[in-house]
């Protein structure tokens, strides 16, 4: 691991964002007042328990979603007063995504996926670090084949590439490795680990895997809408550890809940 | 199995609508097609049964084929005899002309062009079975040649009253006259005139008018006591008649001037449903597409309910089952608007003068067991193949990620859609240059092969253009035009099934466009040729006018020669046949007759002019003889010379003199003059006389050679913009059909649409995106019918050429509009689409599996 600046600047970062859904007795409160900061050049890993709101709190920082109350900023942008014209070009500029399922546009070859954000900008890729990624993710001669004629781990690669392309200010990872072998997972995080190490990208994956939260620099703990914890330089039996104590105390809540 | 199916059509409302819009379209058509000739008929049946007396006498031969009155009559004399028959209550005879029409207060015909002007006399006989006939229901009935009733519809329409004086024009001794309007007739028990106009005079009048005079009736009414029957009353007469005189009950007659007219105006209903089915092909590709659409949708769906045990039947019958409930759905919805259509068709037809508003609308069980057997057997049929196709997915898909669908090799399909256009061109072929039964189901039948073979080969016909119109995109549009072009070519069946369904609707529009573009250009030219005369006087209804125009116009200073033509009926070998009549001394002067054997100056009284098709499939020649069959006279004409096929002022193939069209019993009216000024004299300036002559006959038209090309042209395009209003409506389901398409692709790919707004394509560069492929598929569609149009237009001019049609025009401008507007239209139907697309919940849409 990098040396770690005693002063860490935000890449992004939340002040009391809260996202609740419904209204009266079906209100679900997603994310209860939330601050937290997302720091330049490091991979952090976002955890927690189904329902805890990981999911939700990405989706908000990353402009897919708009909060209920409380601030959002992607570097000195402040999202929630965006309108969706500003939100897109923010998504297409500063921010890349990696989803679960690849989501690659079947009808392109993967160097003209890898291309699309940029494009679609009407933007050129800077030779050089086009060049970089196309390196990284490795993918030789396949780069002009289609999405259908690659694996899994192939495609998701193709996928970390897009995301890259575009020098984001942050990327955005959900679940990258959910589908894939863990051979393939472990290439994807790799890729991911190199592009924070060697190019200084910054990352946030949403993962539950504590295997894939092992290879970030600082997972945050999410449940109930809330971070409840945070831990630097994780590795799988720490996390494991920690998931567990937190699915037991769910565990515990559930019961309670019951006996009343 | 019945509840799951029942279950996803419910989930898919909004599909739902969409397909079965085809199907409520082509069955509203249909409905709407039945439930107007119905009420045609229904009021026909009604004016005929208070037109006929209980037993109706006529002399043989008094009406031709056309219905066009004859000088044969029956005489006054009879009529008394005939009142003192057994069992007969009275006997009166009628005077009826058509012919006469009534012209409003501005100088208009009343009615336009096309519905009859009858004239009558006035008498009181009942109708048969004492209906009351025609009554006088307000001021008197009409005594002497000054006075005239008119019934009271015409009289309103026309803005007359009691007192005023009326302006009637006709084609009977009198060109125009001006009687005062001093009683107006209705039919009490009911009836209408369907637009026609009905003017009543008394009796000796009308027999001045009509029957040049002579004391007698063009037919006799037969009244029977309380208790007599018709065909009692009807034996009665007969045996008092002489030979040469028919008599027949009320009812025989009334079925039969009904069924002559409903026979006329089949035509119509034969039209309109050509059209219904031309919507309802159309409409079933739509179906098609959408069913292949939703199995391909439901792919896992159904893979599941294969690995939970249910067979491939099941699978197949789920879907149809789908397909019965859209057909029962779209049915129900296409009755309702069928009969909003009728009501529409009937106000269209009303604005061509056949006025049915005094009928109810007539709706019949059977159009309802119609419609649903219609609407339900094409949904079921069309939905067949795409649930077949859902029958063999495999069981094992419901397991996997993506679900390829499975799918019969495109070169198949090549090789069928070329067999099929192979078949069409044939059977087109044999329509058109063979000597089959019904050329026209050959040759419709060989169009509409031709373009299902077109429609099933154009996935593979229409990827070069795909390939390049992706090309065009991305250089024009970016990676928004590449993704739409990648799209367009993603699934080519899908995207050629709904390019072909507009390829249908333009087919048939290029077809019509190239024709009437020809068409016209021949006319001009055949005008151009064959007309050496400086004016034609014609009536713009085709009616026969007055033989007192021809009179004046002879007299005016400047006047050359008035050379005229009339027409009549006669029977030829047992078949009714058109004859013209001209005078032959000026006939060569006014006209360019190129001949083929004789001269024209060869035509005297008794002898007669063949033109050359007809002389060579009877074997005529020079000094053979015709036997002719007309009202006074049976006899044989002897053929004077033989004409060349090409002059359109020559529209019958045998041509006589007036003086023997005449001694054979028709009046002398006359059909047009065509007029020769003197050398010196201008057109213009014998024009601006001619028409002083004519001012007060409003149904009289002078043109010049110009003027006769205009008309000419108008005719056809007052049939082309019919035509094209109703294939308006294929190429509207077919527009639906790209919506459709669009949407269900939008839906289809809700989680790419969502990537790509996750990174960052803007709302508007998705509604570009899903307009661009919407062109592509439009203009495909317009490509591919305006070639097969071409090719079909073209062939039939080429048919068509020994008819007198020979110049072959393609109406290139105007085909690059039609190219440029489907495209626009493209534009139009991804509205709908674009904005679904651009509005998807992006987080929504990425969740979405």
């Amino acid at each position: 691991m990098t040396e770690q600046t005693t002063t860490r600047r935000a890449a992004a970062r939340t002040v009391a964002l809260t996202k609740t859904y419904g209204s009266g007795d079906a209100k679900v409160v997603a994310l209860d007042e939330v601050d937290v900061e997302l720091y330049a050049g490091e991979f952090t890993a976002v955890m927690g328990p189904s329902g805890s709101g990981k999911s939700t709190l990405m989706h908000c920082c990353a402009a897919l979603d708009t909060a209920t109350s409380g601030q959002v900023f992607i570097g000195d942008t402040e999202l929630t007063r965006l309108k969706d014209k500003e939100l897109t070009r923010l998504r297409r500029d500063a921010i890349g995504f990696v989803f679960q399922s690849f989501n690659l546009v079947p009808t392109l070859t993967a160097e003209e996926n890898i291309q699309l954000p940029l494009s679609i900008a009407g933007r050129k890729p800077e030779k050089d670090w086009y060049d970089t990624v196309i390196e990284t993710v490795s993918l030789g001669d396949r780069l002009d084949h289609r999405p259908n004629q690659l694996s899994g781990g192939q495609q998701q690669r193709v996928a970390v590439a897009r995301a890259l392309a575009s020098r984001p200010s942050i990327v955005f990872a959900d679940e990258p490795t959910g589908n894939l072998d863990s051979r393939s997972g472990a290439e994807v995080l790799s890729l991911l680990r190199r592009s924070v190490d060697e190019f200084g990208q910054t990352i946030v994956m949403v993962t539950h895997d504590p295997v894939a939260a092992a290879f970030t620099d600082r997972v945050l703990f999410l449940a109930d809408g809330k971070v409840v914890d945070e831990m630097r330089s994780p590795d799988r039996e720490t996390v494991l550890e920690r998931m567990t104590r937190m699915d037991a105390r769910q565990l515990e809540a559930v019961a309670g809940d019951g006996a009343l | 199995m019945l509840r799951a199916s029942w279950k996803s059509l419910l989930g898919r409302k909004l599909r739902l609508l969409l397909s079965t819009f085809a199907i409520v379209l082509g069955v509203a058509f249909v409905a709407g097609t039945l439930v107007f000739t119905d009420t045609l008929s229904k009021s026909f049946d009604a004016i005929f049964a208070s037109s006929v007396g209980d037993v109706v006498v006529t002399r043989d031969g008094s009406q031709t084929d056309d219905g066009s009155q004859t000088t044969r009559t029956v005489p006054a004399s009879l009529v008394g005899r005939l009142a003192g028959a057994q069992g007969a209550a009275r006997a009166d005879g009628n005077v009826s002309s058509s012919g006469l029409f009534v012209v409003d207060r501005h100088g208009k015909l009343v009615g336009g062009n096309g519905p009859p002007g009858i004239a009558v006399n006035h008498n009181t006989a009942p109708a048969g079975h004492g209906v009351e006939g025609l009554a006088i229901v307000r001021g008197h009935a009409p005594t002497g040649a000054g006075e005239v009733a008119i019934d009271a519809r015409t009289a309103r329409t026309a803005g007359y009253r009691i007192g005023d004086t009326v302006s009637l024009v006709g084609s009977g001794s009198r060109a125009s006259l001006h009687p005062t309007l001093v009683g107006l007739a209705d039919f009490r028990d009911g009836g209408s005139t369907n637009g026609a106009t009905i003017t009543i005079f008394d009796p000796r009048t009308a027999q001045d008018l009509f029957l040049q005079g002579k004391d007698a009736f063009t037919d006799v009414w037969v009244t029977a006591k309380p208790g007599v029957s018709q065909a009692e009353l009807r034996d009665q007469v007969r045996a008092l008649l002489p030979a040469g005189y028919t008599a027949v009950t009320g009812d025989q007659a009334a079925d039969d001037a009904a069924s002559g007219v409903l026979e006329a105006i089949k035509f119509i209903s034969t039209f309109l449903l050509i059209f219904a089915g031309i919507s309802l092909v159309v409409g079933s590709f739509l179906i098609v597409n959408t069913f292949s659409i939703l199995v391909a949708q439901r792919s896992r769906e159904l893979a599941l309910l294969r690995a939970l045990g249910a067979s491939r039947r099941q699978v197949t019958r789920s879907v149809l089952f789908e397909a019965t409930v859209l057909g029962t759905l779209g049915a129900t919805l296409g009755l309702g608007l069928g009969v909003l259509l009728a009501i529409g068709i009937r106000y269209l037809f009303s604005r061509f003068g056949l006025d049915l508003s005094g009928q109810p609308l007539v709706f019949q069980p059977s159009t309802a067991v119609v419609c649903y057997v219609v609407g339900i057997v094409v949904t079921v049929v069309a939905a067949y193949l795409p649930a077949r196709r859902a029958a063999r997915i495999a069981p094992v898909s419901a397991l996997r990620d993506d679900v390829a669908m499975p799918a019969s090799a495109l070169h198949r399909r090549l090789v069928a859609g070329m067999v099929m256009m192979l078949a069409g061109a044939g059977a087109m072929a044999a329509g058109l240059l063979t000597d089959v039964p019904r050329p026209g189901y050959w040759v419709g039948g060989g169009i509409l092969v031709a373009l299902l073979g077109a429609a099933a080969a154009s996935p593979v016909v229409g990827r070069p253009f795909l390939a390049a119109a992706a090309a065009a995109y991305t250089r024009l549009f970016g990676s928004v035009g590449r993704l739409a072009g990648q799209n367009a070519l993603r699934n080519p069946r899908r995207t050629a099934a709904t390019a072909s369904a507009l390829m249908i609707g333009l087919a048939l529009v290029t077809t019509m466009a190239t024709v009437g573009a020809s068409s016209k250009a021949s006319v001009d030219k055949a005008i151009a040729d064959n007309f050496q005369g400086d004016l034609v006087v014609s009536n713009v209804v085709g009616e026969r006018f007055s033989s007192s125009v021809g009179d004046r116009v002879d007299r005016l200073d400047g006047v050359a020669a008035v050379t005229r033509i009339r027409s009549g009926v006669a029977t030829i070998d047992g078949h009714g046949q058109g004859v013209m009549a001209v005078d032959p001394a000026h006939l060569d002067s006014s006209v360019r007759v190129d001949m083929v054997q004789g001269a024209t100056s060869d035509l005297r009284d008794g002898t007669v002019l063949v033109a050359e098709k007809t002389a060579t499939k009877r074997h005529l020649e020079v000094g053979d003889t015709v036997r002719m069959t007309m009202p006074e006279r049976r006899r044989n004409y002897r053929v004077a010379a033989i004409t060349a096929d090409n002059n359109p002022l020559l529209y019958y193939p045998y041509v006589l003199t007036l003086g023997s069209l005449e001694r054979a019993g028709f009046q002398p009216a006359d059909q047009q003059l065509i007029v020769d000024a003197d050398p010196g004299v201008s057109v213009a300036q014998l024009k601006k006389q001619v028409d002083r002559v004519t001012a007060d006959l409003p149904t009289v038209t002078v043109k010049d050679q110009d003027g006769l090309a205009a008309e000419q042209r108008g005719q056809f395009d007052q049939l082309l913009y019919l035509i094209y209003a109703l294939l308006g409506m294929a190429l509207v389901i077919a527009l639906l059909g790209v919506v459709n398409t669009l949407a269900l692709s939008v839906i289809e790919r809700t989680r790419e649409v969502g990537m790509l707004r996750a990174i960052g394509v803007s709302r508007r560069q998705l509604r570009t995106m899903v307009r661009l492929e919407s062109v592509v598929i439009s203009v495909l569609g317009a490509l591919l019918g305006v070639g097969m149009g071409v090719v079909f237009g073209v062939a039939l001019m080429g048919a068509l050429r020994g008819e007198g049609l020979e110049v072959t025009v393609v109406p290139a401008g105007q085909l690059a509009v039609v190219v440029l507007v489907s495209g626009l239209l493209g534009v139009l139907a991804a509205v709908f689409p674009a904005r679904r697309a651009a509005r998807l919940d992006v987080l929504r849409a990425i969740a979405t599996q």
